[in-house]
């Protein structure tokens, strides 16, 4: 397989804050990639650079193989991005909006018309963006997105003001573009997200990506007791939970029983020393 | 091959164009408030045209009353004639604006007593009674032409409200909408990231400010037609020859312009800001550059001044071809100042401009 997005030493500083400190990150192509990190962590910063917005101060960063800086014209058709901000045309209704977006990319009308659909806004097609809620403007930045197809989606926090209604919807659409072989990297504050989407998750923090793997692999590695609640509230915290739950279905207490193990939470927590805020 | 409505091209245009047409305010600045000077400044000079310059002839005035035929048409055209034998009443009725002008003869001067309150009437009556006392001085002489009172050519040189304020104005509306598009564009494009979001799209830069300038370009034209059209129809405007030289004068005005309104996006850090700026440039520039009033008045060293003004040179290069009957050269070296301007003040705000606000 070729790598969708090779990046290698990347680096940016901002006077003397340095926002992203050498980066080495692979991402292969039809990988579902989630980027997780608290605030000021340089995930935007990092995405930027790969999407070839933002000039690197060192390393470098190539898409499907070709460098992102200096912006290649080749490339930007075969990429999609949704900025962290709603960039839209003032004082155009959704459907203008989309429409605009589509004829740039040379896209027919009626294939807009239908990511309207898909996005669950054909019944604001005709309100003007300064009008849509929150969720409803990040729909439509999203389907402004995709809507020529690109092989590689770039998403900054698409989520982060959508309802848990909406937000399983963009699940389904999201893993649904991954699923016909596009190469998805998002950012995200949600734990679940990154856990229910992500292929590979790498967590940021201070500019370093400190790790990229599965998730499963992560939790796996945290190496982290396993927490067994029982129905009366008491908690068991152990690292042989099949001899402890061997134990308790001999004493019958199983009932009501929980069993949790390590979470990308808890990773999150052990990497970076903090608690998550979301 | 793309039908020539498709395209990045179009459709850029038409959303810019959209983002304008639905700006309440823009529209409103662009347009209508200029208009309304325009119909202000046409209804004061109703008041004033020609034939309606109220004159009290105080007892008996020779160069009046002996005005042969042609020249008496032409004179009660430009004067609405009462008869008084009371000097001191004439003058308070002239002081308190019930009449323009008082006329007495002494011996052989001619002596006309009128305010300065509107200038323009000032000016007519003044240069009307130049003529005729100028054209029975001619005719005393016995040489050809006997007697000719030319109302016309005292029009001429002080125009008429209507044709000086009509250029002036479109010149500041023109003016207005061009560096507040430019403006307030850049900056909103570069709050909401879309400027970075266009980078991100398989357009070039050309055609994002090409769109934009055509726009522009497009809207200052439907300006020029809308103060044309009802300056005519309804102000008794009248253009002359090469009044089609002020469409690409007031093209090269609008990139002028726009690129102040980039220059004024590229310093200021708000939407708000940025408008403001232009504002503070175009305002002050306006009335400085005659687009109010005539600056025939104004003290030496603003005149001199003015001509650094490319709204000036938009102005007197508009009433060249638009009304003082001009050839259309007399268009090409206001055109080549706002040309030179547009460049230098586009090459200083692409150093200063920045991708992003902070
Ligand atoms: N244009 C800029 N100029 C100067 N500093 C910047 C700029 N953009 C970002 N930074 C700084 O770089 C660091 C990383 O910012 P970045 O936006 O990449 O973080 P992030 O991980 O996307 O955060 P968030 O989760 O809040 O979106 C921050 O400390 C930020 O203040
Ligand atoms: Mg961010």
């Amino acid at each position: 397989m070729t790598a969708a997005i090779e990046v290698a030493g990347l680096t940016k500083d901002y006077g003397d804050l340095r926002a992203v400190d050498g980066v080495d990150l692979a991402v292969d192509e039809g990988d579902f990639v989630g980027i997780l990190g608290p605030n000021g962590a340089g995930k935007t910063t990092l995405l930027e650079m790969i999407e070839g917005l933002r000039e690197p101060t060192g390393g470098s960063a190539a898409v499907l193989g070709l460098p992102a800086w200096p912006r290649n014209p080749a490339l930007l058709p075969r990429i999609g991005v949704q900025l962290q901000a709603s960039s839209f045309f003032e004082r155009l209704t959704a459907r203008e909006q989309i429409h605009t977006f589509a004829s740039l990319y040379g896209v027919a009308a009626s294939h807009a018309d239908e990511w309207l659909e898909r996005v669950g806004l054909v019944e604001k097609a005709d309100s003007r963006v300064e009008d849509l809620s929150g969720g409803q403007a990040q729909r439509l930045s999203i389907a402004c997105a995709l809507v020529h197809d690109p092989e590689v989606v770039f998403l900054d926090e698409p989520t982060s003001s959508l309802d848990p209604q909406a937000r399983r919807n963009l699940w389904d659409l999201l893993s649904g573009i991954n699923d016909s072989g596009r190469t998805v990297v998002l950012t995200t504050h949600y734990m679940d997200e990154a856990e229910a989407l992500a292929d590979r998750v790498a967590i940021m923090d201070h500019g370093r990506v400190l790790v990229h793997d599965t998730p499963a692999a992560l939790i796996h590695r945290l190496d982290a007791p396993t927490r067994i609640t029982l129905a009366d509230g008491e908690t068991i915290t152990t690292r042989e939970p099949a001899v402890e739950i061997a134990r308790l279905s001999e004493a019958n207490r199983l009932d009501g029983v929980r069993v949790q193990t390590g979470t990308l939470e808890d990773v999150f927590l052990d990497l970076t020393g903090r608690e998550y805020r979301a | 091959m793309k039908s020539l409505t498709q395209g990045p091209f179009w459709a850029l245009s038409r959303a810019i164009l959209w983002g304008f047409v639905r700006d309440r305010t823009a529209v409103f600045f662009a347009v209508v408030f200029p208009l309304m000077f325009l119909v202000l400044f046409g209804g004061l000079f109703s008041d004033q045209s020609v034939g309606e310059v109220d004159m009290i002839v105080v007892g008996d005035v020779t160069l009046i009353d002996d005005l042969p035929d042609d020249a008496d048409e032409s004179f009660d055209a430009t004067f609405d004639v009462t008869r008084s034998d009371d000097l001191d009443d004439a003058i308070a009725q002239v002081r308190k604006g019930d009449a323009d002008v008082a006329v007495e003869q002494q011996g052989e001067t001619l002596v006309a007593h009128y305010t300065q309150t509107d200038p323009a009437k000032a000016g007519i009556t003044a240069g009307a009674l130049q003529a005729l006392v100028d054209g029975t001085n001619l005719a005393a002489t016995g040489q050809p032409p006997t007697y000719s009172l030319d109302v016309q050519s005292v029009e001429d040189d002080s125009l008429d409200t209507i044709q000086y304020f009509t250029p002036g104005l479109l010149g500041w509306a023109v003016a207005m909408s061009a560096a507040f598009g430019a403006a307030a564009t850049l900056q909103g494009w570069r709050q909401t990231k879309l400027l970075r979001r266009l980078q991100l799209a398989p357009v070039s830069t050309r055609t994002v400010v090409g769109a934009r300038v055509s726009v522009t370009v497009a809207v200052a034209l439907v300006q020029m037609a809308i103060f044309l059209g009802i300056g005519s129809l309804f102000f008794g405007l009248t253009l002359t020859g090469a009044w089609w030289m002020a469409i690409p004068l007031l093209v090269v005005g609008t990139l002028c312009f726009m690129s102040l309104g980039l220059l004024a996006g590229a310093i200021t850090k708000t939407q708000e800001g940025a408008v403001n700026a232009a504002n503070f440039i175009v305002l002050p520039m306006a009335f400085l550059s005659g687009s109010f009033f005539p600056l025939d008045a104004a003290p030496q060293w603003l005149q001199v001044f003015s001509n650094v003004l490319p709204l000036k040179h938009l102005n007197e290069g508009m009433l060249d071809v638009m009304v003082r009957g001009e050839p259309w050269t007399a268009a090409l070296l206001p055109m080549l100042f706002l040309a030179i301007f547009a460049v230098v003040v586009t090459l200083i705000s692409a150093k200063l401009f920045r991708w992003e606000t902070t």
